[in-house]
């Protein structure tokens, strides 16, 4: 009874506080004990073993059962699109912000966040080692042609690298660039394998650093490198007005609980070889708006 | 049956470097799927494969040309077709398929059943012609013949069924596609299968176990096979 008046609380709560929009007929008296949240997330989140540490945590706590789809940002979002997740876990802000626009996606907030880093092996032959501009950095191993493994699946990561080659005004090309169209983890075993390049989340870098030859050639904001490796991630609930049968209430219970003290702790203290591997980033003094809607939102309406 | 297989699979023989619950899971996932998905193949196969096999009928020769395109069919586009069948927004939408083992069984299922049928077919049209002019002598109805065609053309059925077996249980795309490849956060499998969790392993470099469950894999298909043959006499 407690726990059932608790979530409730919670879904009409967050229902109303967080965005103000968006409250379904029956949250008052939710039964979500017996149902199964759908989340699909990334395999950046999923691969490090966050999500189960959270979902645990979560399921402990609420006694409904959590299943986890991964994929990677870009499939995870178009898994939300159909409706056949109820929440949805993602690193690709613009991404996101396009999923929301469409009306797919509500209640969208900020959650945690650690960094990019370029990886490359030891003899560094694009002699890119220990700079602090990520842009440059590309333009070398354009420039002496060196390996670089591509994700090329649509994936956040795929996204971020994207948007680093535009910033640095090149189209890769050639035999150097290869798009592997796969997860991180193959992607780092592939490009170890080539003595080659490619963009890396930490944390998945991290929980493969053992296996792998390869090492950290440009570091990103945690380790005081650029701004632009920064890598956020946020949680946005499907629309339950676009797809009636989503499970909102436990997306939002979900979605609260992660941005919740209890929920942030998991994640500050999730360590990996001691190594910790994602920051938490939802709790804030003063929050800010544009985390739960289009960052150019408030501009585009007013 | 399954339950017996999966204690048989996961013995303790060696130590296996994780939890033996997740393993055992995932073995039952796999049998449970392309068990179920092989008996309702089955099912519809030997009806069909008999049909096709005697009756004269208008597009028979189409029906023959569709059952052995179908044994070829690529099994991420079969993957892709369900998702697209059992997705919220699909026709089958509000019965919320997607993500669940009967998703997987019915792409298991599509995959199988031309198989079973076409090397099924090949089977009871290899039977002699005289076995069921001397049962249609013997009074029998067209009942008791195809029974007794089922009968003597039982080997080629057999051989059929493993077939349409090793096709599910040792594929991955449209399982991966419609399933998920969802396991619980206390490592229990909901739609993890063991082609699925070798994939997963290999993505992220953990190749040792992704080697320990493709063993597993191939005992099973050995064990199941072996299971069949003693089923048989030995005689396969």
């Amino acid at each position: 009874m407690h726990r059932r008046e608790f979530v409730a609380t919670l879904g009409v709560g967050g229902a109303v506080a967080i965005a103000g929009c968006g409250d379904t007929d029956d949250s008052g008296d939710a039964e979500i004990t017996d149902e199964t949240l759908t989340l699909t997330t990334t395999t950046s989140t999923y691969d490090t073993g966050l999500v189960d540490e959270l979902t645990l945590a979560f399921e402990e706590r609420f006694g409904a059962e959590v299943a986890v789809v991964n994929e990677g940002t870009g499939a995870a979002l178009d898994t939300g699109r159909r409706g056949d997740a109820d929440v949805v876990m993602v690193h690709a802000r613009s991404l996101e912000d396009e999923f929301i626009r469409e009306g797919y996606g509500v209640n969208r907030r900020d959650l945690m966040f650690n960094d990019f880093v370029v990886v490359g092996p030891d003899d560094d032959p694009a002699g890119i080692d220990g700079t602090s501009d990520v842009t440059e950095a590309f333009r070398s191993i354009a420039d002496f042609e060196s390996v670089f493994v591509s994700r090329g699946d649509s994936s956040g990561t795929h996204a971020k690298e994207r948007e680093l080659w535009e910033v640095a005004g090149l189209e890769p090309g050639g035999e150097w660039y290869r798009e592997a169209g796969s997860g991180m983890g193959q992607v780092l075993v592939q490009t170890d394998q080539s003595d080659g390049y490619t963009l890396a989340d930490r944390g998945s870098f991290l929980s493969m650093r053992s296996q792998l030859s390869i090492g950290i050639r440009v570091e990103g904001p945690i380790q005081d490198g650029p701004e632009l490796l920064a890598n956020p991630y946020g949680i946005v609930a499907v629309n339950p007005a676009v797809h009636d049968n989503v499970a909102y209430d436990l997306a939002l219970a979900y979605i609260g609980f992660l941005t919740s003290q209890a929920g942030q702790d998991v994640i500050e203290s999730y360590t990996v070889d001691g190594e910790q591997l994602f920051f938490p980033r939802a709790l804030s003094a003063e929050p800010n708006f544009e985390q739960y809607v289009p960052e150019d939102w408030m501009r585009e309406e007013g | 049956m399954v339950g017996a297989i999966v204690e048989l699979a996961t013995l303790p023989l060696v130590e296996f470097p994780f939890e033996s619950n997740y393993v055992r899971s995932i073995v039952y996932v796999s049998l449970y799927v392309s068990l179920t998905a092989v008996l309702l193949s089955t099912l519809v196969s030997l009806p069909v494969a008999m049909l096709v096999g005697f009756a004269e009928f208008p597009g028979r020769r189409l029906a023959i040309a569709l059952i052995n395109t179908g044994m070829g069919l690529p099994s991420v586009v079969v993957g892709l077709a369900v998702l697209f069948l059992v997705s919220n927004q699909g026709p089958l939408g509000t019965f919320d398929l997607v993500f669940t083992k009967e998703a997987m069984i019915m792409s298991q299922f599509v995959l199988a059943t031309p198989v079973i049928t076409g090397v099924s077919l090949a089977a009871v049209t290899g039977v002699d012609e005289g076995v069921r002019d001397a049962s249609y002598a013997l009074g029998g109805t067209r009942l008791d013949v195809a029974l007794v065609t089922i009968k003597e053309a039982r080997y080629g059925i057999a051989t059929g069924v493993l077939a349409g077996l090793g096709r599910a249980i040792s594929e991955v795309g449209s399982v991966l596609i419609v399933g998920g490849n969802i396991a619980g956060a206390d490592g229990t499998a909901i739609t993890r299968t063991l082609t699925t969790a070798i994939q997963l392993e290999a993505r992220q470099g953990r190749f040792e176990l992704a080697l320990v469950l493709g063993a597993i894999l191939l005992v099973l298909v050995l064990l199941v096979n072996a299971v069949v043959l003693r089923l048989g006499g030995g005689r396969i």
